[in-house]
């Protein structure tokens, strides 16, 4: 009996030992496609990471030709992505925003009553949905009945991507608010709109400020929904009824097109560095507004 | 329990007639209470845990109103007036409360804080008459000195009692009739508990106090009259040193003796 | 009154989320309507014909259903290792510590990074590797799309099940330490029992994310519209066949597309809801 125990004993000591090595192991490998992902966007996407991509809009796939056929750098930049992304993400921004706000807004106040619980339900269902989805929707309220491709229908189809993500930051950051500030300032006799404006969504500010930067990093990358949508344009447009182009739609495009192949690593770069700047605020602010 | 038979005389500031507090159809929390207050005096309400003394004094400045499920029947009277036919902001900025935790809006400055009342009704008020409510309202609670020069800053780096003496002079800012306190001292250490208590007692000069205890010596030490509260009823009431010597029902008695609670 | 006015306004917004909802239900359902009409619905989801030139229409959605599920579950398969040691590290091993929140920090900028960018990465640094491995001539495929779908969904399966394993209460622990259990076997008996419904409900979480997942699958899988011929095989999921032909797709090719993305989201929602319930147990337990 007593010459068993020590050797199953090792042998514990030995699987508690290695199941630590994998753990750590494997937590690195985890890790390790990110170094690789940014490596190579970043190497490859500095040389064309110039002035000329923030001012000149896409060049076409002829003079790319021309310029590569006589060992030129490839003319032009992404000016019209930016802007479309500017102009597609802002107006969902104003779309999604507000809406959101109040919706978290309601759902914070009347957490028993069933109405709630079943737009609660809805609003997960909506965050569950694929994005693409979320494209034909929108391609089949706006692109249809305005008869063409629009800003507008990318806006719309972004828009129903942020609004449940801020519904949910909101609700849940009012939910930590200590209910006596909501108390207090009722006794005080102020009304209840007042109370919200003035004193729970301010001192709320941090947790639905991040909500929101983070819903605009999500959707900032987002290429399908706007393919069936905001489609592109080599020009800048600020006409939301016209198609538009956008960030991630001109990676796609230069994707397939085999002449302006080599402007998707420094678009990459910008996008990449747009969205975790954007992630890295949110974390400043959340960090600095804690509840 | 025998009902309290009361006389309700034409000096109380407050009269409570028949008040009942109820969460459903067949749960009372507060049971046909009737008492009266009279002006310039703290009461104080006590009881165990569960008794109705907070449910009871929310009723008085409508704070019930919030939750749909909560009915309040009877008569509140607060200078002749039906609370409960009043509209809820006007009664609030008559009865102020000071809640246990204290809650300074973590958003504004002391300054902004003591005029929370004012900026949350939509009142304009020009510099020279907000300076002048801000540094009375801060010199009654003995705050003045403390911060007049920090007044830009949030409340948040003051103490838990600077903390509660400011929510005090947020709500008497708005020069209220009454002031409920529901159990302001508890979530405080000692020392500031001992200076709130001063501070209640000169306040009482100028306003009416009813303050939520659940600690008895505190009742002893700084209320002129008392209630004592048992399951939603109010078991005795009158002048505290009376009921602390000789309580007349035998719960009260018990209470005091420390049988429970 | 200012506030019956707000309280009316917050109650409208809340409603529009109802609205909303039952308006994307209706327009997917009623663009189905023709694609149901010529095929019926157990016709559409069981054939896995796909043939768009105009003389032999002929459309179904079996091969895409398939392709999609292959794709999602292989990827899940490959994340699991990596995402439960992530879990372990984070909300185990390493509880509380700075180290935990620099993993979790990384981890989570996976999640940042847009679909088309691993598409690209997927493109041109992966697929070589695929080629290598010999798994197919052209690397396109199952295989290279799972691998990389399971990178992408890493952040999500870890992120939940390391919360849960972190809140896993420490004296339930401490119990079976001195009983002279070795960390691993309290990991094993008591950590992941207790944790279980939680970690199993971000699986299915994630499982969600990847079958809805659609450009980085759109550039790596091949683009064939047959039923995929195993991991080595190439073909579309109900995500990337609507992103690759929806463009000048009309009449009854535009409404199977449609019909697709009516059953995309059926069962993305489907399996939210599972995920739901599967956390709603957690709570009761």
């Amino acid at each position: 009996m007593s010459q068993v125990k020590p050797i199953s004993f090792k042998s514990r000591k030995t699987k508690d030992k290695t199941a630590f090595i994998l753990i750590c192991l494997f937590s690195f490998l985890a890790m390790v496609p990110l170094f690789f992902i940014i490596w190579d966007v970043v190497a490859k996407g500095y040389k064309n990471f110039n002035l000329r991509l923030f001012t000149e809009v896409t060049p076409s796939s002829v003079d790319a030709l021309m310029a590569r056929m006589n060992g030129d750098p490839i003319p032009g930049g992404i000016l019209n992505g930016i802007t479309g992304s500017v102009l597609i993400v802002g107006l969902a921004i104003l779309i999604s925003v507000p809406l959101g706000l109040f919706i978290g807004i309601y759902l914070s106040d009347n957490r028993g009553k069933k109405f709630a619980k079943v737009i609660s339900y809805l609003t997960d269902l909506l965050q569950g949905m694929p994005s693409i989805v979320i494209g034909i929707i929108a391609y089949a309220w706006v692109v249809k009945p305005l008869g063409g491709y629009s800003a507008l229908a990318g806006s719309v189809a972004l828009s129903i991507m942020m609004l449940p993500m801020i519904v949910r930051s909101t609700e849940e950051t009012l939910k930590m608010l200590p209910a006596s500030y909501k108390e207090a300032g009722l006794a005080l006799g102020s009304s209840y709109t007042n109370v919200v404006f003035k004193i729970l969504l301010p001192s709320g500010f941090g947790g639905i400020f991040t909500g929101i930067l983070l819903a605009i990093s999500r959707v900032m990358g987002e290429t399908a929904p706007l393919m069936l949508t905001a489609l592109g344009a080599s020009v800048v447009n600020w006409k939301i009824t016209e198609p538009t182009s956008a960030i991630p739609l001109l990676i796609w495009d230069f994707y397939n097109d085999p002449n302006l192949v080599d402007l998707i690593w420094s678009s990459s770069l910008l996008l990449l560095i747009v969205i975790f700047l954007l992630n890295w605020i949110a974390k400043i602010v959340a960090r600095k507004w804690k509840i | 329990m025998e009902n309290i038979k009361i006389t309700h005389s034409k000096n109380a500031i407050l009269q409570l007639k028949d008040v009942s507090v109820s969460y459903t159809p067949e749960k009372f929390a507060v049971k046909k209470v009737s008492t009266d207050i009279y002006p310039n005096t703290i009461t104080a309400i006590m009881g165990p845990s569960g008794c109705g003394k907070s449910t009871l004094i929310r009723a008085i400045n409508r704070m019930h109103d919030l939750y749909a499920h909560i009915t309040t029947t009877g008569e509140i009277l607060l200078k002749g007036r039906n609370v409960l036919e009043m509209d809820p902001m006007e009664v609030r900025r008559m009865a102020g409360m000071v809640f246990q935790q204290p809650n300074p809006f973590p958003t504004m400055s002391i300054y902004e804080n003591v005029l929370a009342g004012y900026s949350l009704n939509g009142i304009r008020l020009n510099r020279s008459e907000k300076d002048e409510i801000v540094e009375q309202s801060l010199m009654s609670v003995a705050l003045w000195d403390e911060v007049k020069d920090v007044m830009s800053k949030r409340g948040s780096f003051l103490s838990g009692g600077q903390q509660q003496r400011l929510c005090i002079a947020r709500t008497l800012a708005l020069k209220p009739e009454v002031l409920l306190m529901d159990e302001p001292t508890s979530a405080l250490d000692p020392i500031s508990t001992n200076k709130i208590e001063e501070l209640l007692l000169e306040l009482k000069q100028k306003f009416t106090i009813i303050i939520v205890t659940h600690n008895m010596s505190q009742a002893a030490r700084i209320s002129d009259n008392s209630m004592f509260m048992y399951l939603g009823e109010l078991v005795e009431h009158g002048n505290t040193a009376q009921m602390f010597t000789k309580p007349q029902h035998k719960r009260t008695e018990e209470y005091l003796t420390g049988v429970f609670g | 009154m200012k506030d019956k006015i707000f309280r009316f306004l917050l109650f409208v917004a809340a409603l529009l989320i109802l609205l909303l909802s039952a308006a994307i239900v209706y327009a997917l359902v009623s663009r189905s309507g023709e694609t149901f009409r010529e095929y019926g619905i157990w016709g559409f989801i069981t054939s896995a014909e796909w043939d768009p030139r105009s003389a032999t229409e002929e459309y179904g959605a079996l091969s895409f259903i398939l392709g999609t599920l292959y794709t999602a579950f292989f990827a899940l398969l490959l994340c699991v290792p990596f995402s439960l040691a992530v879990a372990l590290f984070n909300g185990e091993y390493f509880k509380g510590k700075k180290i935990a929140g620099v993993v979790r920090s990384v981890v989570d900028l996976l999640a940042g990074i847009p679909s088309i960018v691993y598409g690209l990465w997927g493109f041109y640094t992966v697929r070589p590797l695929v080629i290598a491995l010999d798994v197919n001539a052209q690397g396109f495929g199952i295989f290279l799309s799972s691998v990389v779908l399971a990178i992408m969904i890493i952040p999500y399966a870890s992120s939940l099940s390391g919360e849960f394993l972190s809140m896993v209460p420490n004296n339930l622990k401490e119990g079976a330490y001195s009983l002279g259990a070795t960390r691993i076997e309290v990991v094993q008996h008591i950590s992941l029992p207790t944790a279980a419904s939680g970690i199993v409900a971000s699986y299915i979480l994630a499982l969600g994310r990847a079958l809805g997942e659609t450009m980085a699958v759109t550039m790596l899988i091949g683009n064939t519209n047959r039923i995929p011929g195993g991991l080595r095989g190439t073909g579309n999921t109900m995500a990337s066949v609507i992103a690759n032909q929806f463009g000048e797709a009309d009449g009854l090719k535009l409404s199977a597309l449609i019909t697709i993305g009516l059953l995309l989201f059926i069962i993305t929602a489907v399996i939210n809801l599972i995920a739901k319930l599967v956390m709603k147990k957690l709570s009761h337990a």
